[in-house]
């Protein structure tokens, strides 16, 4: 049935390229999350300020990340920005779609996980004589942190498979970036997309259990 | 001295407390008991100034607790309160608890604020449950860790709302036993309570609050023994 | 005022590329929700050790990001000489993906049935396929349906990876006319626009309904 010969070796030769490439992807998702993050936060801090100006655009943000794509949001990054005289490389657009991407959702989780901390442990902090700010930082922030721990982390799976979006925008450095190089100087399209995707596969799993094996530590209780 | 003078406060058009006046000296028990919504447990909560007041004004030692320059956190952690619902710190162990205020509010060292949590954590029957994450501990036992981190602010009043009205059945006596200790140690309480019994054992005056005012104010014996206003003697009536 | 070289046609161009767009959503989602379905019974039914290797499988397609999965596709299409139309390798990849996220929906909503409201409905002589039909299912959709609204509008917007095999779906639409006319912005946001009108009051039906249904019943 197949008039086909497959030849892996041409792949497993390329191994080291692509485990460079590998790492490549995960630094741009770290990047990613970490940018993520830190505008998650602001974002829910905007989103509680009341001030309407604020919790307009926190809103705006994190409407337009989740319901457009994240290929769209890489996109605007690339493409879009050009109108402003702005021109970001590849390796940039790819970091900052996916950061506004993470930031959206982000900003969601953390939302929903401090309304899942109920008031009266506030109030409990605060009748100890705790300001506002402390019982925030020592009550109502390490229980929130808890529960918004696995969704974070889920989204890090989701930052590493975007990543593979960059080789739209012409990023050549990334996993699935020098996967496409290879593929177009040897035309074996399906072996080196088949090990890509072993290794997108492998770090997935490693970053989820990593992550559970994480949580189990960190959070006893 | 706890000194509350016609103290009246809303919520929204509902008025809850219509007036309250009523002064506790320092080593005094004073017990609150009347029906749901007469507005006991919110007299509790405007005394550490967790609510704000319509009128009137509170003064602890001296200190009027709803006035702008009062230090409210400062004066808190010489008040200790302990609610219906416990309120562990789900994320802390049993002493990370109770050394939680001490350290931060206080700025006790580790050590002391270790020290003083053991002490105020054997002395409510949890001295082997230090370790232990509240989820793993019974209602009773939860609310007694409260009480102990309450105490470990060393403070000169405490105020129990209904300390025993989430708990079990079988497990109400066990925090009662802590109140009556802390009660025959000198500690100055005001405890709002359903607890018929309790209230009579321990209190020095017992108030009676009736929509919003506190109807009648006597020891305990005269006030159950010989109730003088009408809500209350009906109240009595029912509980027995 | 504003200027644009955009023509009318041009609006037609993008909203063929939308047709697009939700042509491969209806045909994946409606593909994979019954997929799904047969895959998320299947798990409950044949209990976490059989299962085992469906799970591993269905996992694997969450784990290996999209793009990658259509590229082995089409690949895997040309080598068996399969001669697949870009639009039904597209159709195929994304029914796999959504059929991947759809069993553990399913699973979860058939969990969350109570078993003792089985054994009722068992007890009153219902067959198993009654008891599924007229018990389980609809207490499992009224717990599924916000995730599977969410999951809907994940293909949705997943489905412009299709644009690598050469499908020309509303972003894909949205970047010839950009390479064309040099106005990369305006035409983005109305790209954006669309996408966000499709998305957006969908979203919102979806959380007032987890609203609604979840917690007071």
């Amino acid at each position: 049935m197949f008039n086909y010969t497959f030849h892996w070796n041409q792949a497993l030769k390329a191994l080291p390229q692509m485990l460079d490439g590998a790492l490549v992807t995960l630094q741009i998702a770290l990047l990613s999350m970490l940018i993520g993050v830190i505008c998650a936060l602001a974002l829910t801090g905007f989103r509680l300020s009341g001030n309407r100006v604020l919790s307009g655009f926190a809103t705006t943000w994190i409407e337009i990340a989740r319901n457009t794509p994240a290929l769209f949001q890489i996109y605007m990054a690339h493409f879009g920005l050009g109108n402003f005289g702005i021109h970001l490389s590849p390796y940039t657009a790819l970091l900052v779609g996916i950061a506004f991407n993470n930031a959206g959702y982000l900003a969601e989780n953390f939302r929903g996980a401090l309304k899942a901390i109920p008031d009266t442990q506030t109030r409990a902090g605060r009748s100890l004589g705790m300001s506002a700010i402390q019982a925030f930082r020592y009550i109502v922030l390490p229980q929130m942190l808890r529960i918004a721990f696995l969704p974070t982390t889920n989204q890090m799976v989701w930052a590493i498979l975007m990543t593979s979006l960059g080789v739209t925008v012409g990023m050549n450095t990334d996993l699935a970036g020098v996967t496409q190089e290879l593929n177009a100087r040897s035309f074996r399209t399906f072996e080196f997309f088949a090990l890509a995707a072993v290794i997108y596969y492998i770090i997935a799993k490693a970053v989820t259990l990593a992550a559970r094996a994480i949580a189990s530590r960190m959070f006893r209780y | 001295m706890i000194e509350i003078e016609n103290v009246r406060k809303s919520f929204g058009t509902l008025e809850v407390l219509k007036g309250i006046d009523l002064t506790v000296q320092k080593g005094e028990v004073v017990t609150v008991i009347g029906g749901s919504g007469s507005g006991k447990s919110t007299l509790l909560t405007c005394i550490n100034g967790l609510e704000p007041i319509d009128a009137g004004r509170i003064k602890v030692d001296g200190t009027e607790v709803h006035a702008k320059s009062t230090d409210l956190n400062k004066l808190r952690s010489k008040i200790g309160i302990v609610f219906q619902q416990w309120n562990a710190f789900p994320h802390l162990t049993v002493l990370e608890n109770v050394m939680l205020a001490p350290r931060k509010v206080l700025g006790q060292s580790k050590q002391a604020a270790e020290e003083m949590a053991v002490k105020q954590l054997t002395h409510v029957g949890l001295g082997e449950k230090l370790q232990v994450y509240p989820n793993r501990m019974s209602g009773g036992q939860q609310q007694r860790m409260a009480i102990a981190r309450a105490l470990a602010m060393s403070p000169e009043y405490m105020l129990f709302d209904e300390v025993t009205s989430a708990l079990d059945p079988q497990l109400v006596g066990e925090v009662l036993d802590t109140l009556r200790m802390l009660a025959s140690e000198g500690m100055t309480m005001i405890c709002v309570t359903h607890e018929m019994k309790f209230a009579r054992e321990v209190s020095d005056r017992v108030a009676f609050f009736h929509k919003g005012v506190m109807a009648e104010i006597a020891p305990p014996e005269a006030l159950f023994g010989a109730p003088k206003d009408p809500e209350l003697q009906k109240f009595l009536a029912a509980t027995h | 005022m504003f200027n644009t070289a955009l023509t009318w046609s041009d609006l037609a161009f993008l909203a063929q590329g939308a047709a697009m767009t939700l042509a491969v959503t209806a045909v994946s989602v409606t593909a994979g929700t019954l997929l799904g379905i047969l895959f998320g019974v299947i798990r409950v039914q044949a209990g976490p050790y059989w299962s085992m290797p469906l799970t591993f499988v269905l996992d694997v397609f969450r784990s290996v990001p999209l793009l990658i999965q259509l590229v082995l596709a089409n690949a895997f299409q040309s080598i068996a000489k399969l001669g697949w139309a870009p639009f039904t390798t597209s159709c195929v990849v994304l029914s796999l993906y959504t059929a991947a996220y759809c069993t553990e929906i399913v699973r979860g909503g058939i969990t969350s049935v109570p078993p003792t409201t089985r054994r009722a409905a068992r007890s009153l002589g219902m067959t198993w396929w009654q008891d599924m039909r007229y018990i389980v299912a609809p207490l499992a959709t009224r717990v599924s349906l916000p995730s599977w609204i969410g999951l809907t509008l994940g293909v949705m917007k997943d489905s412009a990876l299709v644009l690598w095999l050469g499908l020309i779906e509303l972003l894909r639409a949205s970047q010839i006319l950009v390479t064309r006319l040099q106005e990369p912005l305006f035409i983005l946001l109305i790209c954006g626009a669309i996408y966000f009108l499709i998305s957006f009051p969908i979203a919102r039906l979806g959380g007032y309904l987890e609203k609604r249904w979840s917690p007071n019943d």
